[in-house]
């Protein structure tokens, strides 16, 4: 699945290099760039991020709870600091890693590999599909669209696809055709329900 | 991850360049490179094969370390012709030897799963079968390289760009994945565990050459076809 990126950076020279670089790599998609962390959270729900680059000089002081507010609202994303002058390291804290403004283009995307690769493994506690994430699967592998599992549950369809992503990250399972297997395999469904 | 800066020039010996990574053995047949090349250098054994030997370096990188990512300087210098006949040489490959070699397994897994799994399984391979023929064989060599040869050629044409390419072989990595987990995790432990394995390495490596065919064409490919776009007719 390819991984969406939100950078937050006031300098436009420095935010269009990144995203630049970032761009060329298969798994990443640069899908906004913000100069101003005004209207963040709004941004990371309509562009469906799941990871967010932002330099902590923009957040000033209310680094840390602004933070904490926002990954309360989006739990999915990676929140990773982008390093563009001296900071205190304890600035960093909050975020999972971070870019400095004088890393080489293959640093960078070895990072970005880094990033997305240890918040997979960080997760894998969890195996369990709950009982909403079933039902989603089993409307998935029945070939539904987002759109009709979203009114037939009556749920946005953005809860939707965060149902999809957990239930991607719990099985391993990425293609509809493969959790149809999936879903015929654990009798969540049966032949006959197949068109 | 690999920060080392790798030290292939044209001067390397060749067969201290097939050592130092084995995968990119399977580069040979592709180039048209054939055995046998003592102990000349990567630059003799480009020219006698009529190897652009900047295009193979460049390769050999991408193969070797995922994070290269090939400059400007570096692009000028290579054979387009050359490299989309290594592009279709590397699909032949695919679907002349390793698809069908996966499928032979898999065809023997789907008949000892019986009634119950097995249509699903040869359901699921077909459909993702046909997803690969269409991007490599009706997209890529009917759409694309047409167009980039005829661009080649001076002939410019307005129904397509190269900025509409599809990055369709992510989708085709992610279905191996899945019928990776599948075989793996999902299927009863009872039908042919042995055969399961051996596929297993079969699909990952699959999997990885892949991968790096995609950043070929998208560190190579559409940076040097952009270049040829933008050219002054």
């Amino acid at each position: 699945m390819r991984n969406r990126v939100i950078i937050c950076e006031a300098s436009e020279m420095i935010a269009i290099g990144l995203a630049e670089i970032i761009d060329s790599m298969a798994q990443f998609d640069v899908v906004a760039r913000l100069d101003s962390p005004e209207h963040l959270s709004e941004k990371i729900t309509s562009s469906d991020a799941n990871l967010l680059i932002v330099d902590p000089m923009l957040l000033g002081f209310h680094n840390k709870d602004f933070l904490s507010q926002l990954g309360k609202e989006h739990p999915q994303v990676i929140m990773i600091a982008l390093v563009t002058s001296y900071l205190d390291h304890s600035m960093l804290t909050p975020y999972s890693g971070f870019i400095e403004i004088n890393d080489t283009r293959s640093k960078i995307i070895s990072k970005m590999d880094e990033f997305v690769q240890s918040e997979t493994t960080k997760n894998t506690d969890d195996v369990e599909l709950s009982k909403r994430e079933t039902d989603v699967l089993v409307a998935v592998a029945k070939g539904m669209m987002n759109k009709e599992i979203a009114d037939q549950m009556n749920i946005s369809i953005h809860t939707v696809i965060s149902h999809r992503k957990n239930i991607t990250r719990k099985t391993g399972i990425k293609s509809v055709s493969g959790l149809t297997v999936y879903a015929l395999l654990n009798n969540l469904i049966d032949e006959k329900d197949l068109i | 991850m690999s920060q080392k800066k790798t030290s292939f020039s044209k001067d390397t010996k060749f067969a201290e360049l097939m050592t130092e990574d084995r995968r990119l053995l399977q580069l040979l047949p592709r180039f048209g490179i054939g055995l046998g090349f003592g102990d000349r250098n990567v630059e003799q054994v480009c020219q006698m094969n009529q190897v652009n030997t900047e295009l193979f370096l460049i390769i050999c990188e991408i193969y070797s370390d995922s994070t290269f990512v090939p400059g400007k300087s570096e692009l000028r210098h290579i054979d387009m012709g050359n490299l989309l006949s290594y592009l279709k040489a590397s699909h032949q490959y695919y679907l002349e030897e390793r698809f069908p070699h996966i499928e032979e397994h898999l065809q023997r897994i789907i008949e000892a799963c019986g009634p119950k799994f097995g249509p699903m399984l040869s359901h699921f391979y077909d459909e993702y079968k046909q997803e690969v023929m269409r991007h490599i064989q009706y997209y890529e060599e009917e759409v694309v390289f047409p167009y980039i040869e005829a661009l080649l050629k001076g002939q410019r044409t307005e129904s397509y760009k190269i900025d509409e390419f599809e990055h369709n072989h992510t989708n085709i990595q992610d279905c191996l994945d899945d019928m990776m987990n599948i075989l793996l995790k999902y299927l009863p432990g009872e039908f042919l565990p042995k055969e399961r394995i051996e596929i297993s390495y079969d699909i990952m490596e699959l999997s990885d050459d892949l991968s790096r065919h995609s950043l070929i064409e998208e560190r190579i490919l559409i940076p040097f076809v952009e270049s040829l776009e933008n050219a002054q007719p």
